[in-house]
């Protein structure tokens, strides 16, 4: 594997062989001096065109686990000018001698199209409204270590703006690439127009499947979106579509509850709900780190790489 | 002057088709027949010999985007194209909203390789809400009037300019039919692609409401009314419906959407992004029904060309448009004539003399008969050629065709009994 772009760019087995290394880092990230010289003298860069200090943070502590030189290169985008290219930029970057670029970019796409014009590997950290593969690895990593190896038939809502979410994008596939049952939960107003081709069905009313689930995914509300009236008000979005601490009572004891963070509580998790016991919140962002070390070391290890 | 003979070919105007030569003298036709002899010769053998091609929707670009087109570069593409007379689109810095401003474009067309012609803006600053000056700039020429790369979006604007045009003989208000509100934002066509790849969408009711819209303006006042680039199932069907019922429309729709869909897009590659969208196979198919049936009158390139840095950029910040001139009439021929779809009559009735009679070219478009201005067009449909961006003569590269191999290419081009192409290759 060259670059991590889309989840689709994995079947099932290389999903699964990805989730067995970052269980192997997992432990690694356990121990007292939490790094191994897997990468040493590797370079990778961090892109980010757009902020993201969890995202950012997640994979430089995974590149410097792995031994590798991390470089940041950070582009406000109010510094994006209309003068340079996005290929004059990754290819100057390119110039000073790097494995890959770790890319969060507010535009669907722009690490495919920089895959095409760099020969570094090129690692997806979120683009537009596309994808955010990272992230839906480390679900999975998560749900793996909680419900077992597989997602055979298990119930999953992701709950939200499925239209804006990058996660979901992600998510939906690489649940349902392990088997799970994937049902998505928002107002029409936040769903895509046709979902023609995703692995899902689709629902208006959580209460309607709440008692059924297995996972409650849960995405963050754009407070931007009620501007573009997508939906009335943050009250009446919760009241409907939120995980309250009412509608959490009515989860299957089992249940588990996700959220990519970071939360907006009150809005589409009581905070009570986001620190219960059913909650994976924080250990899905612990591990993060493990899940960008399989992919970089992956990516770059064992014949990987092109320094 | 010397004679000049174009030999050997099939002669297509809207009188039919036939084997004939043709000789030209003075910039005219003087006579169509067999075995003519002149002081030089065009060989014909195995083309047709039409009348020059006229694109009601071009973009040259000048003044202000000369790093992505000049009116001399545009042009020499057109006439490589085999087209004799172009209609420029005002959406230039500053826009062709002012006499001045016309009169520089059809300054610098006056030796350029094609008749270039220009539209004039709907309203000022191409802004939607006052009236540019119409009149003024239909007494310099302008019969077509446009905001083109925007839409008039002010239900009453438009009504007004339907109203006022009544007056200008010969104008037609052209639309760019896509309400600003419900593509706001948008990238691409809205539907299974879109929602796969997370590229905000603009959807086909974007069109069709303003389609919708204007037809009843145009019915209610009367006025002629062009709509641009036509590129929905729907937006057929409200035209076809329209003419029915006798409102004074017309339409264009572009090879880029009878040829490309929306699943272009997955690759991320904006050279695919353009305003309409690429749209579905049921639209697709819905183009060249209309094209059959004539609800569609004509077929233009909304040539677009762009500066190769402004593609790189994300889908997203690109800008929309795609290169159309040097590669359209291949692509008639390809989807439209070879599979059945238009007869070589009715294509070049496309896109030679109803577009000229639309813009009001009546040195365009034939018929290839004696006393006609020669603006001419000689096709050959058999010749196989790969689309190369950097051999195009536009100065721009963003054509969605590039590698493919056309079969059908423009062999000669007389503007006005010159030779402007000569075997493939731009004279001016």
């Amino acid at each position: 594997m060259k670059h991590l772009l889309s989840v689709g760019d994995l079947d099932r087995t290389g999903i699964e062989q990805l989730l067995e290394l970052a269980t192997s880092f997992r432990e690694v990230t356990r121990r007292e001096i939490p790094k191994v010289p897997a990468l040493r003298g590797k370079v990778v860069v961090s892109l980010f065109y757009e902020d993201s200090t969890r995202t950012r943070i997640s994979f430089e502590t995974a590149a410097k686990r792995l031994s590798c030189d991390v470089m940041g290169f950070s582009v406000a985008s109010s510094s994006v000018t209309k003068g340079e290219s996005l290929r004059d930029t990754v290819q100057t970057i390119e110039a000073m001698g790097i494995d890959a670029v770790v890319m969060r970019h507010s535009a669907a796409g722009a690490p495919h199209r920089v895959a095409e014009w760099i020969d570094a590997s090129v690692v997806n950290a979120g683009d537009g409204c596309h994808e955010h593969p990272t992230q839906a690895l480390l679900d999975l990593l998560t749900l793996r270590h909680r419900i077992g190896p597989g997602l055979d038939g298990a119930r999953i809502a992701i709950v939200g703006d499925i239209l804006h979410s990058r996660v979901a994008r992600s998510g939906a596939h690489a649940f349902a690439a392990l088997g799970a049952d994937v049902t998505l939960v928002a107002p029409p107003t936040m769903l895509p127009s046709t979902v023609a081709g995703w692995p899902v069905t689709v629902s208006h009313d959580l209460d309607a499947v709440l008692g059924d689930l297995d996972v409650v995914y849960l995405l963050r509300i754009q407070r931007e979106r009620q501007r573009e009236t997508r939906f009335p008000s943050l009250r009446e979005y919760t009241a409907r579509y939120g995980l309250t601490v009412e509608r959490a009572a009515r989860l299957r004891p089992e249940a588990l509850i996700m959220h990519p963070g970071p939360m907006n509580r009150g809005v589409e998790i009581a905070a009570e709900v986001a620190e219960g016991p059913a909650s994976l919140i924080t250990e899905q962002v612990a591990n993060g780190v493990a899940m960008r070390m399989a992919v970089l070391y992956e990516l770059l290890g064992a014949g990987g790489g092109h320094g | 002057m010397a004679d000049l003979v174009i030999r050997g070919g099939r002669v297509l105007d809207p009188g039919g088709e036939r084997t004939a030569d043709v000789r030209v003298h003075d910039g005219v036709v003087v006579e169509v027949g067999e075995h003519l002899t002149g002081d030089t010769t065009l060989d014909a053998s195995g083309c047709l010999v039409a009348p020059g091609l006229v694109d009601v929707h071009v973009h040259l670009r000048e003044p202000g985007m000369e790093d992505a087109e000049t009116v001399e570069t545009g042009a020499r593409a057109a006439a490589l194209g085999g087209y004799t007379a172009v209609v420029a689109m005002p959406n230039t810095t500053p826009p062709l909203d002012d006499p001045t401003v016309v009169a520089a474009v059809l300054a610098a067309g006056a030796r350029a390789a094609c008749e270039v012609v220009s539209s004039g803006t709907i309203t000022r600053g191409r802004a939607g809400e006052e009236l540019a000056p119409m009149g003024e700039l239909h007494a310099l020429g302008v019969r077509m009037f446009t905001d083109d790369g925007d839409c008039v979006a002010d239900a009453g604007v438009m009504r007004r300019a339907l109203e006022y045009a009544r007056a200008l003989p010969g104008a037609v208000i052209s639309q760019h039919a896509e309400d600003p509100d419900l593509v706001a934002g948008g990238a691409m066509h809205e539907g299974e692609w879109s929602s796969r790849l997370g590229i905000p969408g603009r959807p086909a009711m974007a069109e069709e409401v303003v389609v919708a819209r204007d037809v009843i303006l145009a019915r209610a006042t009367g006025a002629r009314l062009h709509f641009q680039h036509i590129s929905t199932a729907g937006a057929v069907e409200l035209v076809r419906a329209a003419k029915a019922a006798g409102a004074r429309v017309t339409a264009e729709a572009c090879p880029h959407h009878f040829t490309l869909t929306d699943a272009c897009c997955a690759t991320f590659d904006p050279v695919f992004k353009v305003n309409p969208p690429l749209r579905t196979d049921a639209d697709l198919a819905a183009i060249k029904a209309g094209l059959a049936d004539g609800t569609i009158d004509v077929i233009a390139t909304d040539h677009a060309p762009h500066p190769t840095e402004a593609k790189e950029r994300p889908f997203e910040e690109a800008p929309s448009g795609m290169l159309g001139l040097e590669t359209a009439l291949a692509l008639v021929w390809e989807e439209l004539v070879r599979p059945g779809v238009l007869t070589p009559l009715a294509a070049f009735a496309a896109c030679s003399w109803k577009p000229a009679a639309i813009a009001g070219l009546a040195d365009h478009g034939g018929p290839v008969a004696p006393g006609a201005v020669a603006n001419l067009c000689v096709f050959d449909p058999e010749h196989r050629w790969e689309v190369a961006p950097e051999r195009l003569a536009s100065k721009a590269r963003n054509t969605p065709f590039a590698g493919r191999t056309l079969t059908g290419k423009v062999r000669h081009t007389l503007l006005r009994g010159d030779v402007v192409v000569r075997d493939g290759e731009a004279q001016r």
